[in-house]
Order: structure tokens, then C-alpha cells, then sequence
């Protein structure tokens, strides 16, 4: 696909299953929030083969979008509406019930006396809540969370990690654009690194451990 | 289909209501151009009141593209914009939602600015039908146009400046067309402000279509 006049994501190969989660690592402008916009049907790639969720994407990105959840950088919350106005508005906007919308805030374990406050008072973190809160809501097939534990407090990051887990227990795929390895690796299937353009596969740093292990062990043999 | 209209109308208004935008900025700023209008053409009554109709409307349409501005850089501060296309609803929906919420505050923001003329520039209504009729098809027109060239500018972010630029030109029928009504319903020209008032509607039909048509394609390049 092209970013203004330049290719990204040239040689990007990636194939996700049900039911897995995978990191996306990589330096800053690799590629890795690219690559969740394009699989969350707002971007439109130019060449290769891109189906999500068993939809060609060249041919039909509408269909897609509903059955992802995307949580990007942007909160995609409206400032001047409260939490609670802004819950209700995404829920009957992506056709959810208001059971689902109570679950999914109770889910993100937002505090009820921020119902009743406007986003635009919120902080980072109470945002970044809400906005999965959002997404949560929607019970997506498939999760693109691009640095989903930014700004969050230790209790949000661990409700992030559960969110992964159980996502991917469920049957749903998950991908998760993250700079903080130590925090996604423990809760992911597969580590996949963006560079270049390129999408690389890394073994887990056990395995990779072991390997070394095993290498070393064999040379000094 | 209505169920999404209603839906993003009320999410608009709904930010209306808590911003006041409309209330406190845009008729305000109306009502200022109006005395200035006062100050400039030296509070010659005779003058004030021939040249009310064309002064009203061009003050409108220079306060609709605040709103205009407003209702885009509602979607655009947040990347709301993209979170509307995840939800599946239809663009046709989100055009029609968006105008209609678009052409409440600027109703709102004509009736305040009407009474305004009428107590500075003492104007008065020979046929309120026709005024009324007028008013609102030419609204319906700004409205339609606005929220279409809103969503062609989309999140870029020279759109403050390009704005204006875009959309006045695309609004002179309707500043031309609502004068000669406005003529017509106050007494100072002797024309038939209902054959203008059915131009007004055609011209807000139009870009109603054009909005329904083309606002997915919009939505998606901007």
C-alpha cells in the first residue's frame, strides 16, 4: 500500500488464525499501525492479497469493519459527550445492546462517578478505558490494538492483558501493536516484527533461550 | 435507515447542547456583523432597510461557515470520523444526520439574527409565509451544501481556510435567490419571492441528492 507517494508495507506477509494473538514489534514508522488500519478495513492497499475475516479487502472493506475492533491512538470518542453518552451512542451505532454496552464498561472497570463527566475532562488513561470500553462492546472477531496499555494504570494494563487472553480464548484473533514487550509477550501466541516493510517471525523468548542454549552447548561439544 | 439519521443528528445536537457553540459563538458573531453593517452604512434608515435582505443573508452564510466548520471538526478532533465507518452505518445516513443537525443550529442562529434586524435595522414583514417558506429552503440549501463540502475537506487541516473559499462561491444561488424572497416578503422589491423560494428548494433538493450519492466516496478519500 502506498503512504503518500512511498510503498509501506512492500513485503508484508501475515497470517493469523482464530483464536491466536500476536505481538507486532517494531521501530517507530516500521509499519505496525499501518498494518492494523489496513486489516481494519480504513486503509486501502494497492497490491498483493489482503483478506480479513474471510473478506477480500480489494474487493469489500465495508463488510469488515464492523467485526473489528480497533482501538488506534485517536480515542474515537467525542470530547463535549460524557462516558456514559458516549457508550451509548458507539453501542446503538454498531447495532449493540445495552447489556453489551453495561458489560463493557464494567468490563474496563471504569468508575461510575465518571459516567456523568465529559470525555474532554478525562485523563489519558480514563480515556484509553473508555475507548476499549467502546471496542469492547462490539465483541469483534478481530482486536487491532495499537499500544492498547499506553497510558493506563497498572490495573487498566492488566485488564488490557485479560482482554487479549480471553479474546483469543474465545475464538476471536488479536494483534497487538506494542513497544512494551516485557508487558504483551506473557499474554500472546506469536511475535511477529515489522521492518522495512517486512514482516519477520520470532520465535518466543523461551524458545529462543533454549535454542541459544542448545547452540552453545553443541559448540562447546 | 431513519433509526441512524436520528442518530447521528441527536449525537450532534446532543454536542450542541453542551458546547453552545451556535448560542454563544456563532449568533453572537452574527449580530455583531449586523451592527456593524449598522455602523458602516452610517444607521441611514432608508438604506438599512432596502439593503436588509442581502445584508441578513450575507451574514448568514459568513456564520454557516462556522458551523460548517464546527460540525466537521466535531468527527475530525478525535479520528471520530474513522470510528463511523467501523460502526457500519450508511454515509447516506451520516449526510443526512449531520445536515439535519447542521440546519438546526443554523435555523436557530436565522431566527435569533432576524430579530436582530428587525430591531436594529426596524424592518418589517409584509408576508411572513413567504419570509418563513424562504427562510427555510434556504437553510435546507446551506445545510445540505455545507455538510458536503465539510465531509470533501474531511480531517485535512487547512480546511479553516479552504472552507470558506469552497463553499461561499457554491452558496451565491442561494444568497442571490433568498435576497429577492426576503425582498419580496419585506416590501423592498417588488418581485415574485415564491418563484425564488422554488429555486431555493430545488437548489437544497440537489445537493441533498448529491450529498446522499456521493458522501461514502467522501467519507473514504478524506
Amino acid at each position: 500500500m502506498l503512504l503518500g507517494r512511498f510503498p509501506a508495507l512492500a513485503g508484508a506477509t501475515l497470517l493469523v488464525h482464530a483464536g491466536e494473538s500476536v505481538l507486532l514489534e517494531g521501530a517507530n514508522g516500521a509499519g505496525k499501525s499501518t498494518l492494523l488500519r489496513l486489516c481494519a478495513g480504513l486503509l486501502r492497499p494497492e497490491s498483493g492479497t489482503a483478506v480479513v475475516l474471510g473478506t477480500d479487502l480489494f474487493k469489500n472493506r465495508r463488510t469488515v469493519r464492523p467485526r473489528v475492533g480497533y482501538v488506534g491512538h485517536a480515542s474515537m470518542l467525542y470530547d463535549d459527550l460524557t462516558v456514559a453518552e458516549n457508550l451509548r451512542f458507539w453501542a446503538r451505532a454498531a447495532g449493540v445492546s445495552e447489556s453489551q454496552e453495561h458489560a463493557a464498561g464494567e468490563r474496563m472497570e471504569i468508575d461510575r462517578r465518571l459516567y456523568d463527566v465529559p470525555v474532554k475532562s478525562l485523563s489519558a488513561g480514563q480515556r484509553r478505558r473508555t475507548a476499549l470500553a467502546v471496542a469492547a462492546a462490539r465483541r469483534p472477531e478481530l482486536w487491532l490494538l495499537d499500544e492498547p496499555h499506553a497510558g493506563l494504570d497498572q490495573g487498566g494494563r492488566d485488564i488490557v492483558d485479560s482482554l487479549i487472553s480471553d479474546a483469543a480464548a474465545a475464538g476471536g484473533a488479536v494483534l497487538v501493536a506494542s513497544h512494551e514487550l516485557d508487558r504483551v509477550e506473557p499474554v500472546v501466541d506469536r511475535f511477529v516484527t515489522v521492518t522495512g516493510g517486512l514482516t519477520v517471525e520470532r520465535p518466543r523468548p523461551t524458545e529462543r533461550a533454549a535454542r541459544s542454549a542448545t547452540s552453545e552447548h553443541g559448540h562447546a561439544r | 435507515m431513519l433509526a441512524e439519521v436520528l442518530l447521528i443528528a441527536g449525537k450532534d445536537l446532543r454536542i450542541e447542547k453542551r458546547s453552545k457553540i451556535a448560542l454563544n459563538q456563532v449568533a453572537p458573531f452574527a449580530i455583531l456583523i449586523v451592527i456593524l453593517f449598522g455602523f458602516a452604512l452610517n444607521a441611514d434608515r432608508p438604506a438599512l432597510t432596502t439593503f436588509t435582505p442581502g445584508l441578513y443573508w450575507v451574514t448568514i452564510l459568513l456564520a454557516s461557515v462556522l458551523a460548517v466548520h464546527r460540525s466537521v471538526a466535531v468527527e475530525a478532533g478525535e479520528g471520530a470520523r474513522e470510528g463511523l465507518l467501523l460502526t457500519g452505518i450508511r454515509p447516506s445516513s451520516i449526510f443526512l444526520g449531520k445536515a439535519a443537525a447542521l440546519i438546526a443550529q443554523i435555523l436557530l442562529v436565522a431566527v435569533v439574527l432576524l430579530g436582530a434586524v428587525i430591531i436594529f435595522y426596524d424592518a418589517r414583514i409584509d408576508n411572513g409565509v413567504l419570509l418563513v417558506t424562504s427562510l427555510i429552503a434556504a437553510v435546507l440549501g446551506v445545510g445540505a451544501a455545507g455538510t458536503l463540502y465539510g465531509a470533501l475537506l474531511g480531517a485535512q487541516r487547512a480546511r479553516e481556510t479552504v472552507l470558506p473559499i469552497l463553499l461561499l462561491p457554491v452558496l451565491a444561488p442561494v444568497l442571490i435567490a433568498a435576497t429577492r424572497a426576503f425582498g419580496d416578503a419585506m416590501g423592498t422589491v417588488a418581485t415574485d419571492g415564491w418563484a425564488w423560494t422554488s429555486l431555493l428548494f430545488s437548489f437544497a433538493a440537489l445537493y441533498i441528492a448529491l450529498g446522499i450519492a456521493s458522501h461514502g466516496v467522501l467519507m473514504e478519500e478524506n
